[in-house]
C-alpha cells in the first residue's frame, strides 16, 4: 500500500488555537493511505480532536490560530482549498449525532450536501432513497429527529456524509453517545460500509476494546499533540504503550497482564475474537485459582423504597408500569436500560422533578410523597449529566451556596456548609475561582458539591462520566466512590459497563417501564437476554473466563475487579 | 410532551397539497389586495374568498384556538385604541358626517367612523385566514423553500427552518434545566414575590444561554462541513412542484388584486369608499 501517493499527508505540522498559549500539536508526521482504516486515540485534550478537525478543514477554516508545516489531502495543501472542496473529499460524523441533525426530517438531513450543492430534486430523491437504503434508514425517511434513538441519528449522519461519495470517512467519538450495544453495531457498520465502497476510515475514538471488536489497520497515539506510536493492534498493546498515556486497554488484555501473561504481538490480542486462548488458559487458570475469597459488603437499614411507581405523560402512553425497589443506605446501585425505558422518568419522579406521579416513596420509612421539589431536595440530590445545564452563578462559593440562600440559611451556616462541601469535593482551594476556569470534571464537582451542601443522603447521578476519557472517568468515579465510603448513597443511571462493573455492586435493570433485574452488576453483565433487555454488551472478561474453562465467570471478574482496585490503590495512576 | 412550535397535521386537500410556495404567495398578494383598498366590498369579497379556502383546508378550530384568542385580544384593543384616539378619523377621511349618538363633545360616533373601524377589522379578518393556512397546512419542511423561492435570500429562510428544528431542543432544555433548579430551591410557583420570581427565571436562563451556544457551535460546524452557504442559490429537497391547482389558486388571487386596484380607480376614484354620499 505504502507504493500509493497518500490521500492524507501531514508534514511537520503544527497548530496553534489563537486562545491558547501552547500549541495543540507539535510536529506530526502522518500519512494515511487510500483504503486505509485507522484509529486515533489519546487523551482528552491531547489533540486528538484538533487533528481530526486539520483533516476536515474545520482547522484552518472555522477554528483560527497558527499552522506551521504541511497538511496536503491528495497531494493539495489544504489552506489552499476552501472548506466545500475538502467536504467533497473528507465527510465527517460529528460526536454529538443529535447536533449536528440539521434537517427537520431524516431525508432532508440526508439531503442537506446536494440542497447545498444546488443538485435538481429528482435526483436528489434518487439519491436519498439509496444511501438511505445503505445505512438500512429507508424507512424512516420522513421520521423527524425526535423520533428517532442515537444509533439511527448516527446513521442518517452518515448517509448525509456518503451522498457526497466522499473519499473518507472521519468519525469523531462515535461511541460516545451510544449505549454498549448501539456502539457494536455502529462500529460494524463503519467496518462495512468502508470495506464495501473501498473508502478509507479515520475513527477518532478513547473506547479502545470497542472499536477493536472490528479490524483495524493502524493505531495512531496522539500524546501532548505529539505522535507517540503509529503502529498495528497486536504490536501496540505486545508494547504496552497506552496504559501510562491513561488509555484503556480492552479489559482482557488488562486481566492478562495480571495473571502475568507476556503479551506478544503472535497472541493476538488487538479484540477478544482474534485473541490465541490456548496460550493463555493455565497462567489465567493458577491466577484464579490462587485468589483468595472475595469479603462480603456489608448495608446499614433501608434508606429508600419505591412502591408500585406509575408515571405517563399523557393517557396512551404509560412511561413507569408499576416499579418497585428497595435500596439500603450506603449502596452504590447502577440504573440501566435502554433510551426510553424509563430509567430518567424514574429518577426525576424519585426527585419529585415531574408531577402526577402514583405510588409510593419512602424515604427512611417515612412517606415523602407530599414533599414537594424543594423538600425532597434536602433528603436526595440529582445531578444532570450536563454540568452547564446546572450551572448558574459565575463564581464556584456562590454557585455551592445557591441553594442554602434560597432556603434562608444564616451567612455563618452558609460559609460552613459551602466550605465542607468544597472540602469533600477538592474544590476548597478553588472557593474563589470563577466557574469558567474550570474543566468539564472540575465543573462536574461543583455541581455534586452544591447538592452536597444541602446533606443529602442519597445522591442521583444521570450519566456521571458520559464523555470522559479514563483518566477523567476514574477521577470522577473515585471521588463518588469516596463519598459513597463517607455515607452517601449513590444511584447513577448508566450505559457504561464498566462503571457498572468496577464501581456499583447492584444494578437494577429497566425495560420497557419495569424492573426486569435487580441484582449484582456483574450478573447482569454475564446473563445474555438481561445484558440484551438493557442494551449492553457482555463484557469480554466473562469470554476470556469462559475461553478459559472458568465456569464460575461471576466470580472471576469479582476477583479481576478487586485485584485492579488494590493495584490502583498502591499506585494511583 | 409536544413541544413543536407549529401542531403540523397530515391531511390531503385541496389547499394541504398546495404549494407552500402557492401558500405564501397567495397570502402576499390577497394581503396586498386588502391594504390597497377602503372599500368594504372589495374585502368581503376577499373575506369569503378566504373563509371558503380555510374551510377547504378542514383546519380543525381546535388547531387554531390559541391563536384566535390572540387575534380576537389584538383586534379588540385596536377597536378601543382608534376609537380613543382618533374618534372623528373616518370623518376626516369620507369628508361627510352622520351623528349617529353622542357621548361627549369629543367622542362622537359617527357612520364615518363606524365604517371605517368595521373595515379596518375586515382587514384583519379577510387575511388572517390565509396566513393561517400558510402556517398550518404546510409542511414545515417546505417553509424555508417556499419564502426562497418567491426571493428572500435562502441564508434568512433557513433561519427559520433551523429555528423550527432546534426550538423543541432548547424548549426541553428548559424545562430539564427548570426543574434541576428548582430541585436547589428556586421558586418558581406564584408562591414567590414577582420580582423574585423575574430573578429565578434570569438564574435558568444563564445555563440556558451557554448550553444554547454549545449547541449552535456544534450546528454552525455541522452545516459548514456539508457545504452550506458556499454557492449563491441552494435548491431544496422538499419543494412542491407546482401544479394546475397552484396556477388556479394565485390567478385567483391576482384577480382580487386586480379587482381592489379597478375599483379604487374606475368606481371609487380614490381608495376609500363613501356611501354617506
Amino acid at each position: 500500500m505504502s507504493s500509493d501517493k497518500p490521500l492524507v499527508s501531514f508534514r511537520n505540522y503544527s497548530f496553534q488555537y489563537f486562545a491558547q498559549a501552547e500549541p495543540t500539536l507539535k510536529g506530526i508526521d502522518l500519512d494515511i493511505f487510500p483504503g486505509e482504516k485507522i484509529l486515533i486515540v489519546g487523551p482528552s485534550g491531547s489533540g486528538k480532536s484538533t487533528l481530526g478537525n486539520c483533516i476536515n478543514g474545520l482547522i484552518p477554516f472555522s477554528y483560527k490560530g497558527e499552522a506551521t508545516g504541511s497538511v496536503k489531502i491528495n497531494g493539495k495543501e489544504t489552506s489552499e482549498m476552501s472548506l466545500f472542496e475538502l467536504s467533497k473529499t473528507v465527510g465527517t460524523v460529528l460526536q454529538d449525532p443529535d447536533g449536528q441533525f440539521v434537517g427537520l426530517t431524516v431525508a432532508e438531513d440526508i439531503a442537506f450536501s446536494l440542497e447545498n450543492q444546488c443538485v435538481l430534486q429528482d435526483e436528489m430523491i434518487e439519491t436519498v432513497k439509496r444511501v438511505a437504503q445503505t445505512v438500512d434508514m429507508d424507512h424512516h425517511l420522513l421520521n423527524s429527529p425526535f423520533e428517532l434513538s442515537g444509533g439511527q441519528k448516527q446513521r442518517v449522519g452518515l448517509a448525509g456524509v456518503m451522498v457526497d461519495d466522499v473519499e473518507l470517512f472521519l468519525f469523531d467519538e462515535p461511541l460516545a453517545n451510544l449505549d454498549p450495544a448501539t456502539g457494536k453495531t455502529a462500529i460494524d457498520l463503519i467496518d462495512r460500509i468502508g470495506r464495501e465502497y473501498n473508502k478509507t476510515v479515520v475513527i477518532i475514538e478513547h473506547r479502545l476494546e470497542d472499536v477493536l471488536y472490528r479490524h483495524v489497520d493502524r493505531i495512531v497515539v496522539i500524546h501532548e499533540g505529539r505522535i507517540v506510536a503509529d503502529m498495528n493492534a497486536d504490536k501496540l498493546l505486545a508494547e504496552g504503550v497506552l496504559p501510562p498515556l491513561g488509555i484503556r486497554e480492552p479489559l482482557y488484555v488488562t486481566a492478562l497482564r495480571y495473571c502475568g501473561v507476556k503479551i506478544t504481538e503472535d497472541l493476538k490480542p488487538a479484540s477478544s475474537g482474534t485473541l490465541n486462548y490456548d496460550r493463555v488458559k493455565d497462567a489465567v487458570r493458577s491466577w484464579y485459582e490462587a485468589q483468595p475469597a472475595l469479603p462480603e459488603e456489608e448495608y446499614g437499614e433501608e434508606i429508600l423504597r419505591a412502591k408500585n411507581i406509575r408515571f405517563a405523560y399523557n393517557r396512551d402512553n404509560e412511561i413507569l408500569k408499576g416499579i418497585d425497589f428497595s435500596i439500603r443506605a450506603g449502596e452504590m446501585v447502577a440504573i440501566v436500560g435502554t433510551n426510553g425505558a424509563g430509567k430518567s422518568t424514574l429518577a426525576k419522579a424519585v426527585c419529585a422533578l415531574v408531577k402526577n406521579v402514583s405510588g409510593d416513596f419512602y424515604f427512611e420509612g417515612d412517606c415523602i410523597n407530599d414533599l414537594t421539589i424543594k423538600e425532597r431536595a434536602l433528603h436526595i440530590g440529582y445531578v444532570m449529566q450536563n454540568p452547564n445545564q446546572m450551572i448558574c452563578k459565575s463564581m464556584i462559593f456562590d454557585e455551592v451556596a445557591l441553594g442554602l440562600k434560597l432556603r434562608g440559611y444564616s451567612e455563618e451556616e452558609i460559609q460552613i456548609r459551602v466550605h465542607e462541601a468544597l472540602r469533600t469535593c477538592g474544590l476548597y482551594e478553588m472557593r474563589n475561582w470563577p466557574v469558567s476556569a474550570l474543566s468539564f470534571g472540575q465543573k462536574k464537582r461543583v455541581t455534586i458539591a452544591s447538592m452536597l451542601a444541602l446533606c443529602p443522603k442519597i445522591l442521583i447521578l444521570d450519566e456521571p462520566t458520559a464523555g470522559q476519557d479514563y483518566y477523567h472517568y476514574t477521577e470522577i468515579m473515585e471521588f463518588l466512590r469516596s463519598l459513597n465510603k463517607s455515607g452517601v448513597t449513590i444511584l447513577m443511571i448508566t450505559h457504561d459497563m464498566h462503571l457498572m462493573l468496577e464501581y456499583t455492586t447492584r444494578a437494577l435493570v429497566v425495560n420497557d417501564g419495569k424492573i426486569i433485574f435487580d441484582g449484582s452488576s456483574v450478573e447482569a453483565l454475564t446473563k445474555a437476554e438481561i445484558a440484551e433487555a438493557a442494551n449492553l454488551k457482555l463484557t469480554s472478561l466473562h469470554e476470556l473466563a469462559l475461553r478459559c474453562s472458568i465456569s464460575d465467570t461471576q466470580s472471576f471478574i469479582r476477583q479481576f475487579i478487586h485485584y485492579e482496585r488494590q493495584i490502583r490503590q498502591k499506585d494511583p495512576a | 410532551m409536544n413541544t413543536k412550535l407549529f401542531d403540523y397535521v397530515e391531511r390531503h386537500n385541496f389547499i394541504y397539497d398546495l404549494s407552500g410556495v402557492t401558500k405564501f404567495l397567495c397570502f402576499m398578494i390577497a394581503g396586498a389586495a386588502v391594504m390597497f383598498t377602503y372599500d368594504i366590498r372589495v374585502m368581503i369579497v376577499v373575506f369569503v374568498v378566504s373563509v371558503i379556502a380555510f374551510f377547504l383546508s378542514r383546519i380543525t378550530f381546535r388547531q387554531i384556538r390559541v391563536m384566535v384568542a390572540y387575534v380576537a385580544i389584538f383586534i379588540l384593543m385596536n377597536i378601543v385604541l382608534t376609537f380613543l384616539f382618533n374618534p372623528q378619523y373616518g370623518v376626516e377621511i369620507y369628508g361627510t358626517k352622520h351623528v349617529l349618538f353622542t357621548i361627549t363633545q369629543r367622542y362622537t360616533l359617527t357612520s364615518e367612523q363606524l365604517l371605517y373601524q368595521v373595515s379596518k377589522v375586515m382587514k384583519y379578518c379577510s387575511i388572517i385566514p390565509l396566513g393561517m393556512i400558510f402556517i398550518l397546512a404546510t409542511h414545515p419542511s417546505e417553509m424555508a423553500s417556499s419564502m426562497n423561492r418567491i426571493g428572500i435570500p435562502y441564508k434568512a429562510t433557513y433561519a427559520l427552518a433551523l429555528t423550527l428544528r432546534y426550538f423543541p431542543d432548547v424548549i426541553r432544555d428548559y424545562q430539564d434545566i427548570s426543574v434541576a433548579q428548582q430541585a436547589r430551591g428556586l421558586d418558581l410557583s406564584r408562591k414567590e414575590r414577582f420580582a423574585s420570581r423575574i430573578k429565578n427565571v434570569l438564574n435558568i436562563c444563564v445555563p440556558l444561554i451557554f448550553t444554547t451556544l454549545d449547541r449552535i457551535e456544534l450546528i454552525s460546524n455541522a452545516m459548514d462541513l456539508r457545504g452550506f452557504g458556499m454557492q449563491k442559490k441552494r435548491t431544496w429537497y422538499c419543494a412542491k412542484k407546482l401544479t394546475k391547482n397552484d396556477y388556479l389558486s394565485i390567478g385567483i388571487c391576482v384577480l382580487l388584486l386586480l379587482l381592489s386596484v379597478a375599483v379604487s380607480i374606475f368606481v371609487n376614484h380614490s381608495r376609500y369608499y363613501n356611501p354617506f354620499i
